[in-house]
């Protein structure tokens, strides 16, 4: 069928190496690009094969995305571009972009019959490089090749480029390791180590600023390696160089490793803080939550049974909390921390929209929290106080709580449910930009564990879900309600309170993965706002990729309306170029959002939000999780209230300090967040 | 001419086909992609939509049935069936569906089960005259070729 299958240049050379040595089957190029097609619907299934076919590609059609996968893994180089429908029923087409994008790195393009606003921007921040509308017509198909080529392009400047990353690595190494020691100078460290990294950062990108650097999407399993490599090291060992030795995963840099090393620290930090005040769950937020909860980090066991002792942790999420932790993947959310990093994002530019309006407070809150990674427990007053409005959303509590374990699940809870149980309610978060995400030092987990926010939403029960200050953004509209509602209830834990008895079922995962995954995939990979809000004081754009980006999205998409409104706004914040005008409206949003949420019931209330905010932005800064922003909304406030954030923050993390590690961290302080 | 009477029969109804609405150009495309290599395309797309969309609308018919009415799963298999119809370019069909959506997303669950009547309905219709034009096309075929 395929006149070209016999081609030589495909089997004889990768991709680009092919072309690089101007093959000469080169020279018929496209002829024999090999595309891989995935789509459950068998009649599209043959009519895009039949089409494929008579544009002279080589094609090889599945009907299911883990056999597509298992193909893929098994032949990494077998293939050089896949199409994939977005609705399949084994996989979401946005988690097998995820997949795809995290391991083999190839062009992905997404179809669908939904030509949803939302629906295609979630594919742009999942990273697929196209989007096609169904029916797809074949002229839709004769170009596609051009997306191999670009990718092709964009990595051969990457590995030319190499060098000069490396640099930049090792003098972010120094400045993380030497920051990392001294947490006795907190404060003062937190900021100049904020800066420094932020610098560091900064000069990373710059160099490789033209080069297109692979994703890194924070898968739950990717997470969960880390966590076993720091665990195996011991957090105070735990050095990026030598966790990403014994993680041996291919692709992974040192400084991706350090960024979400740093977010980690934040998140068990925050963790360990949240735990000293245990009555604040009570809540109706804290309920089911723990679900949301990630991976469980070995801080996160300690914390997660003190929750559960304190009974504001189900039995049930504590569980599966420590499932994650231990690197069992619960649900597979599979919330790759980026997805709550781009989460934070939407939720910050949401907090600048809404910024009057309480309830957006709350959203903002939430979204605050969660990217900053700050401890956000958000006190129930303080919290009710910013949304009044967001009782209405109330469902959907999702407090991000910093608990590491905790905070990977929130943030897929969060954004779960936001979806449920937002429907309605979430409407007016979209424009808020919940973010959803709950904020955890980790980052992914959170995200992955998506299950509490699943199951909260599922439920429809506030969910309080606690995420490390990951990125705030809160992609997920739906997801961002943050116990707003239940400001009142709002403890100083940041324990998910996803009341909904879903979050228990924290392997909702399943329920999760379904819609969470798919919402939340886009997340992972994605530098939580934190770094946004870095570039924002270096005024220098990073160059994040957005991948995950979509986890925000997903989560809209259960929220119907909110996810229109939320995917835009999140995409937006997302993207880097981040402008300053627009960050900074978000700071402020996003300080007055953290304010609120933050002050859970540490005595600093008010402060904690601050601190929040600052470490959303220590944690932008942080983050190395390199996140590609298409668009030039920047939401971090450069300006805003960075230096109120940081004090607010560094005093909240005093005052929860005693049961500070030694880790210092800057990211993650969204702990406080009060389920 | 045999042959050119059918042939001729054959595009008068293709065109009514498309004029009345009952076709788009998704089936252009079928056509289209008819060859040599694959001489009864079109046939076996629409021999294959009717067999594989026959499950879905069971699971509709299932989903519509159960109480109480789960729309997301109604959604989502409408979605399917959505997909699928309009890939031949079964026009009033997806249009059907498209309003049926819209009471799925309205949680309207009467008005789910009118709009379904009429997507069945559609689908009916569509597959008697695509029985019957595919035959013609089969006619003019083996007509030419003998």
């Amino acid at each position: 069928m395929n006149s070209s299958s016999g081609k030589t240049y495909m089997s004889t050379s990768n991709s680009s190496a092919g072309w690089k040595a101007g093959d000469a089957a080169a020279d018929q190029f496209p002829v024999g690009l090999r595309v891989l097609v995935v789509d459950d619907d068998p009649t599209c299934l043959m009519i895009l094969e039949k089409m494929l076919r008579t544009c002279l590609y080589e094609v090889t059609k599945c009907n299911r995305a883990e056999t597509a996968l298992s193909m893929l893994r098994e032949n990494k180089s077998g293939f050089d571009v896949v199409i994939s429908d977005v609705h399949m029923p084994d996989m979401d087409g946005f988690k097998l972009l995820e997949h795809i994008g995290l391991e083999m790195d190839l062009p992905v393009i997404m179809m669908s019959a939904d030509d949803g606003k939302h629906v295609v921007m979630k594919g742009v921040t999942h990273g697929a490089c196209d989007y096609l509308i169904k029916p797809v017509r074949i002229e839709a198909l004769k170009n596609i090749w051009q997306h191999v080529v670009r990718k092709r392009k964009n990595e051969w400047k990457d590995f030319e480029q190499s060098g000069s990353v490396e640099e930049g690595d090792r003098q972010l190494k120094q400045s993380e390791e030497a920051d990392y020691s001294s947490s006795a100078n907190e404060g003062n460290w937190k900021s100049s180590k904020r800066r420094k990294d932020d610098e560091d950062e900064t000069d990373d990108r710059d160099d490789t600023s033209s080069l297109k650097k692979p994703r890194v999407v924070w898968s739950v399993e990717l997470h969960q390696q880390f966590v076993a490599a720091v665990n195996q090291l011991g957090i105070d060992k735990a050095v990026p160089k030598k966790i990403l030795e014994l993680m041996n995963v291919p692709g992974l840099t040192r400084e991706n490793v350090a960024s979400h090393l740093q977010k980690y620290r934040l998140y068990l930090r925050r963790l360990s803080g949240v735990s000293q005040h245990p009555s604040n769950l009570n809540n109706s937020f804290m309920s089911p939550q723990e679900a949301t909860f990630g991976p469980l980090s070995s801080l996160n066991g300690l914390d997660l049974q003190t929750l559960a002792a304190t009974g504001q942790l189900p039995a049930q999420s504590l569980v599966t909390l420590q499932a994650a932790g231990l690197g069992r993947p619960t649900g597979k959310s599979g919330i790759p921390m980026p997805l709550v990093d781009q989460r934070n994002i939407f939720s910050f530019e949401n907090p600048k929209l809404r910024f009057g309006d309480g309830q957006q407070h709350v959203n903002n809150n939430k979204q605050m929290n969660l990217l900053h990674g700050i401890p956000t427990t958000m006190e129930p007053k303080q919290l009710a106080g910013l949304h009044h409005g967001a009782q209405s959303m109330g469902n959907m509590n999702m407090q991000v709580a910093s608990h590491g374990s905790q905070s990977s699940q929130n943030n897929p809870l969060l954004m779960q449910m936001a979806q449920p149980q937002v429907r309605g309610q979430m409407l007016n978060d979209t424009s808020l930009g919940h973010p959803p995400r709950l904020l955890s030092p980790m980052g992914q987990p959170i995200l992955s564990n998506g299950i509490a926010a699943n199951v909260s939403t599922r439920n429809g029960i506030q969910e309080n879900i606690r995420a490390p200050s990951y990125n705030p953004v809160s992609q997920t509209s739906s997801m961002l309600n943050f116990p707003m509602n239940h400001a009142a209830e709002l403890p100083g834990n940041s324990f998910p309170l996803g009341s909904t008895p879903g979050i228990s079922s924290l392997t909702p995962k399943v329920a999760f993965q379904e819609d969470v995954n798919s919402d939340i995939k886009g997340s992972v990979g994605f530098l939580p706002s934190y770094d946004i809000f870095n570039d924002l004081n270096q005024h220098k754009p990073q160059n994040w990729e957005l991948q995950n980006v979509g986890m925000t999205l997903d989560a809209s998409q259960h929220s119907n309306s909110l996810q229109g409104n939320l995917n835009h706004a999140q995409s937006v914040l997302v993207q880097q170029g981040f402008p300053s005008g627009q960050v900074n409206g978000q700071n402020r949003s996003a300080t007055v959002v953290s304010k609120a949420m933050f002050s859970s019931g540490d005595s600093t209330g008010h402060v904690n939000v601050q601190n929040g905010n600052q470490h959303l932005n220590s944690l932008l800064v942080d983050s190395t999780v390199r996140i590609k922003s298409e668009t030039p909304t920047i939401l971090y406030p450069d300006d805003f209230g960075q230096e109120d954030l940081m004090s607010a923050l560094l005093k909240q993390q005093d005052a929860i300090a005693p049961a500070e590690h030694e880790f210092d961290f800057d990211g993650y302080s969204l702990d406080n967040i009060p389920v | 001419m045999d042959r050119n009477r059918l042939q001729h029969q054959v595009a008068c109804m293709r065109r009514s086909l498309f004029d009345q609405g009952y076709l788009d150009e998704p089936f252009i495309q079928l056509e289209e992609l008819q060859d040599d290599a694959n001489p009864n395309f079109v046939q076996e797309i629409v021999t294959l939509f009717y067999s594989d969309s026959a499950r879905l609308i069971q699971n509709i018919e299932h989903a519509l049935n159960s109480r109480p009415i789960d729309f997301d799963k109604l959604d989502d298999y409408m979605h399917q069936f959505k997909g699928s119809s309009s890939s031949i370019g079964a026009k009033k069909v997806t249009n059907e569906c498209t309003v049926f959506r819209e009471y799925c997303s309205a949680e309207n669950a009467e008005g789910c089960i009118r709009s379904f009547q009429q997507v069945k309905q559609e689908y009916a219709i569509l597959r008697r005259k695509l029985e019957v034009y595919l035959q013609m096309v089969r006619q003019a075929a083996v007509s030419r070729t003998a």
